[in-house]
């Protein structure tokens, strides 16, 4: 049997990954791509815990986390949409009006 | 029957409620003989109750009433008590019954005034007489310190009731302000005594001052009686604090008769009568008493010799008459000094109602150089008001004779021959002022123009002023036009006439010894300046007292008689003397006068600035004051730390939002950063620590 560390391993990778992603990239798609992988490394970690503790929150959290992730994804993507049609552009940096 | 002490004050507080509230819809008829109401009632109960007192024996005359506990501190508690005994008796009757008549006087007087205006003026006058009388019943410190602000208060309104011209707003003020000073004084006067004594009821520290030795030197007792006479200065217009009495003459002239002759001025000598056992464990302080008081006499007496405001000759005459009232009790007269108090009350009151009619007659005229030979034209005023001045001047057979004969002759007989020599020389220049001014308003030829305008205005701006209220009085009289000077009106005359019968019989209470009478007033207010006795020791007290006052009669009367007699002789002449000369100089030979004045220019300029006390007040206190203020209080504590330190607040955060605000760049990731490295130092605490 894999060990639990393995997976916290692959989980805590995919969560580097995400959050790499999420500061370096200039895309705002790409950006949300990110987060998603984020997210999903936390859904990872869930699932093995509650495998590994012979339960079944972790399983149930994993389903809380998709149903909100769906919900973000749609309305981030309208977000995108909203703000590259007034600024004809994708890069975070464009969006910079919010300040004092 | 003690239930009805506490109307005597509430009556005309009760007057002044309603005419302040509803005076405005009020015709003048009602708010003006409503508050002639309260008054004569509030006199009829005192007069009632006064009679029921009389019929106390000498030593259990004391009625109380205590409304309410005021203060209850630990230990100390304080009553708001009533108090009517001999001496309050007096000045009762004196308030109710010459307040009625003025109040009674007014109507007729104030009639030009328009509804509202009329309403207000009742309603102040009505407040006055409840402060006062709430002043001379309260049985303590704190409950006459009530009244005392009180009258401050009213006198500011009524002298200042014509408030839209600035020189009788500025008078108000100069009344208060000054009075202020004396008040606070009175104060500190009120602190040390509950400091020596943990009471402030009077008779309580009376009591417990009887039982000490008198003050040989001069301590806290003497400094806290020094600064209760501080106060007294302040209200009753002695030596520094006169200052104010003078202008209040931009009041309606009613009011200068009220606060001249009822209220307000008595209130200082009230204030020393009823501390009288405090005050004579106190030597020093008497004698300083007693030398302001000769001082005050004299210099008001020169300043009226020369002033051309027939208001004003009165007010320092009545300066002059407090002097000697303080000279009384100041020598530890105090009967004396309370009787002519009582006196001068009724004289003071007709003389001034008597210039008002005047006044009244020639439509605000002021100026006695203007005046003359009115004696055809106002027969009621002409004669009262003669009779009011040979009261006042002392002339034989007078309310004014008695009292100051009474007064100058304990002067003398308690060995102050100096201070007698000064208040006899007082009393000649009242009785040489006092002729002047009759014979230059009411005899003579009728004069119209100031023989000197440009001297009218050297003199200072309250004569400019007079000519001009003069003019606005003379538009709203235009029907009358300028015929003949018209009489008082009946409401005016039946003051005048009672308070002249007054100023003739009033004095025949305290017929002196040397007359063959008695001093009744002497007598009746004896036990009002004696230390409060025990209740069961009383009868025993007043029958070894009386014993021992009959002896000591026994012994001295002969030398006294003798010597009252000498006195009398010598005030009499002194009398009729200041009143010849002054016939002489002002009906006989005008030129004497014109002349004197030349001759003597640098002094009658003096008197006719009155010392420049005024402009050394302004030179020595109101100028520093006011730089200091505009300088230091309002240019730097209020401009430089008040609202510095509201502006400095506000600068200290504005810089600090500038360094703060860059933090707010507006670049999403820049925040996602910085929540990713919180989140990670947080995570990283928990973990590691």
């Amino acid at each position: 049997m894999i060990p639990l560390s393995h997976y916290l391993v692959v989980s805590a990778l995919l969560f580097a990954i995400g959050s790499a992603g999420v500061f370096l990239r200039k895309n705002l798609i790409t950006i949300l791509l990110s987060v998603e992988i984020m997210l999903n490394a936390v859904n990872l970690s869930f699932v093995a815990f509650g495998r590994f503790n012979g339960t079944v929150d972790g399983q149930i959290i994993t389903f809380f986390v998709m149903t909100v992730a769906a919900a973000e994804a749609a309305v981030g993507l309208a977000l995108v949409i909203a703000l590259f049609r007034g600024r004809e552009s994708l890069n975070p940096d464009a969006f910079t009006s919010l300040k004092w | 029957m003690t239930s009805l002490i506490p109307l005597i004050p509430l009556l005309p507080f009760a007057g002044f409620v309603v005419n302040s509230t509803m005076g405005k819809r009020l015709p003048k008829s009602i708010s003006g003989g409503l508050a002639s109401l309260v008054m004569v009632v509030s006199f009829l109960i005192s007069a009632y109750l006064v009679w029921q007192l009389a019929q106390l024996a000498p030593e259990q005359r004391l009625m109380t009433s205590t409304l309410y506990r005021w203060i209850a501190s630990g230990e100390f508690t304080l009553d708001v008590t009533f108090l009517i005994d001999p001496l309050s008796a007096v000045m009762l009757l004196v308030i109710t019954g010459i307040g009625s008549l003025i109040h009674i006087y007014s109507t007729a007087y104030m009639h030009d005034e328009i509804d509202s205006e009329f309403a207000r003026y009742f309603s102040y006058l009505n407040l006055f007489a409840a402060f006062m009388l709430v002043l001379v019943l309260g049985s303590s410190f704190p409950v006459l310190f009530v009244g005392w602000e009180g009258v401050g208060l009213c006198s500011y309104l009524l002298i200042g009731f014509w408030f839209k011209r600035k020189s009788a707003a500025d008078a108000g003020k100069k009344a208060f302000v000054v009075n202020r000073i004396g008040d606070y004084a009175f104060l500190l006067g009120m602190f040390a005594l509950f400091a020596m004594f943990g009471t402030l009821e009077v008779r309580g520290v009376a009591a417990q001052v009887a039982a000490m030795p008198p003050e040989a030197g001069f301590g806290l007792l003497s400094l806290a009686t020094l600064l209760l006479f501080i106060g007294a200065t302040g209200k009753s217009a002695q030596i520094p604090l006169y200052v104010w009495l003078p202008d209040a003459m931009e009041g309606p002239t009613p009011v200068s008769a009220l606060i001249h002759a009822a209220t307000m001025v008595t209130a200082g000598v009230y204030m020393i009568g009823r501390n009288a056992v405090l005050f004579s464990h106190t030597p020093h302080t008497l004698t300083i008493v007693a030398i302001i008081g000769a001082a005050t006499a004299l210099m008001a007496g020169t300043i009226g010799l020369v002033q051309n405001d027939i208001k004003r000759v009165l007010a320092y005459s009545t300066v002059s008459q407090l002097g000697l009232m303080f000279l009384a009790m100041g020598v530890g007269a105090f009967g004396a000094g309370i009787f002519h108090l009582y006196t001068h009350a009724f004289f003071k009151a007709c003389l001034f109602l008597g210039s008002g009619a005047v006044i009244h007659a020639l439509h605000g005229e002021q100026d006695i150089r203007n005046m003359g030979g009115l004696k055809k034209y106002l027969p009621v005023t002409y004669w009262t008001f003669v009779i009011g001045s040979l009261a006042l001047a002392g002339v034989p057979l007078l309310a004014g004779f008695f009292s100051k004969d009474e007064l100058l002759f304990e002067t003398f007989a308690g060995g102050h021959q100096i201070l007698w020599g000064i208040g006899a020389l007082a009393s000649l220049l009242t009785a040489v002022y006092m002729g002047r001014l009759v014979f230059l308003t009411f005899h003579g030829e009728r004069r119209h123009d100031a023989p000197a305008a440009a001297d009218a205005h050297g003199h200072g701006a309250h004569d400019a002023h007079g000519s001009a209220s003069a003019k606005a009085a003379a538009d709203k009289h235009g029907d009358h036009g300028h015929g003949a000077p018209h009489d008082a009106p009946p409401a005016m005359a039946i003051a005048l006439v009672v308070l002249a019968l007054g100023s003739v019989f009033a004095g025949y209470i305290g017929v002196p010894a040397g007359l063959g009478g008695h001093n009744e007033l002497g007598a009746w207010l004896a036990p009002s300046f004696a230390a409060p006795v025990e209740a069961g020791a009383v009868a025993e007290a007043g029958a070894a007292r009386a014993e021992a006052a009959a002896e000591a009669a026994e012994e001295h009367e002969a030398g006294e008689i003798a010597l009252e007699r000498t006195l009398m002789g010598v005030s009499s002449a002194i009398a009729v003397g200041g009143l010849l000369v002054a016939w002489f100089i002002w009906i006989q030979r005008r030129e004497i006068a014109d002349q004197m004045a030349r001759s003597f220019a640098p002094i009658h300029k003096l008197l006719l600035n009155k010392y420049y006390v005024d402009e050394l007040y302004d030179a020595t206190v109101v100028t520093p004051i006011q730089a200091v203020s505009r300088e230091g209080l309002w240019r730097g504590v209020d401009i430089g730390v008040i609202d510095g330190a509201v502006n400095g607040v506000a600068s200290i955060v504005d810089a600090g939002s500038m360094v703060l605000r860059r933090l707010q760049t507006g670049s999403v990731r820049a925040y996602a950063g910085s929540l990713f490295i919180g989140v990670v130092l947080m995570l990283g605490y928990y973990l590691w620590r």
